[in-house]
């Protein structure tokens, strides 16, 4: 067993324990904290597979970014030692029945299929070439996606300002009637 | 391939994030908790692609630029989602969802 062997297994334990805690932990700020396992450990398997740049995108972005935001708005809207009520059994069931169906589906598909692995010598990922493929807009350029991530982005960041804004108007209402 | 891990171990893997992910936005009743699993699920998916481009296709890279931009995708979808999250909190002063069930003040 090499250690890239060792190292991937402690990832997938990781990432399945980790995955089922986050979806049933009763208190709500240890679940975001399973989510960041669960996430830093899937930045582990793209290392792992010579995606370095993919990964430090998913370590700034999804932990730096999205975890922590989540962990805010956790703060803002609910208190820490709150626990939640056990899930009504009826529900628990529907949704073991649902997800268990699709695993099964999808692990028989997976496990049957002949996956045909390529021989081809891997590309060489560098700053360089990510960059060039970014902004070409020729074969293998992503110019296209890439700005409509921008524009996306840009509306979102307007969304999130205009929606999380307090309603100047209707505070105003509001102290009048006080 | 030079790691010697066949690709469906990574694939099981992903499949199992996945369905936690299901069994969490069907079981959940907190809004933030059912975002965590949407969460989950698209970084179940990103795993799909990135493994995909290395074994199946060497030779080029969409599967990591399309991980990326769904990256970015979930970063912008977060960020909506909460806003509206904390706005429904500014009405309701609860963010669960049993309790959420008018529309408009």
């Amino acid at each position: 067993m090499t250690v890239t062997q060792i190292m991937f297994y402690i990832f997938a334990t990781i990432i399945v324990v980790f995955s089922v805690l986050t979806v049933t932990s009763r208190r709500i700020l240890r679940a975001a904290t399973y989510l960041l396992f669960v996430l830093v450990s899937t930045s582990g398997l793209y290392f792992m597979l010579n995606f370095q740049f993919l990964a430090a995108v998913q370590l700034t972005l999804y932990v730096g970014g999205i975890v922590v935001l989540i962990i805010f708005s956790i703060l803002l809207t609910s208190h820490i030692n709150q626990k939640f009520e056990p899930v009504k059994p009826s529900k628990i069931i529907y949704g073991l029945i649902a997800s268990i169906s699709g695993l099964v589906l999808c692990l028989t598909t997976v496990l049957q299929y002949e996956f045909k692995a390529s021989t081809l010598a891997a590309q060489e990922i560098n700053m360089r070439i990510i960059g060039k493929s970014l902004l070409s807009y020729e074969k293998d350029g992503y110019a296209l996606p890439f700005e409509v991530i921008s524009v996306l982005l840009l509306a979102a960041m307007i969304a999130a300002i205009v929606i999380a804004k307090r309603n100047k108007k209707s505070t105003t209402t509001d102290n009048n009637k006080q | 391939m030079e790691t010697g891990i066949p690709i469906q171990y990574f694939l099981v893997v992903s499949t199992f994030m996945f369905f936690a992910g299901i069994f969490g936005f069907v079981t959940r009743k907190n809004l933030i908790t059912m975002l965590m699993s949407v969460e989950l699920i698209l970084n179940s998916v990103n795993i799909n692609f990135v493994v995909f481009n290395r074994y199946l296709f060497p030779g080029q890279l969409q599967g990591h630029f399309f991980s990326l931009f769904i990256i970015a995708v979930a970063a912008s979808e977060a960020a909506v989602a909460i806003a509206i999250i904390i706005n429904i909190y500014r009405h309701f002063n609860t963010i669960d969802i049993e309790d959420v069930d008018e529309m408009k003040y």
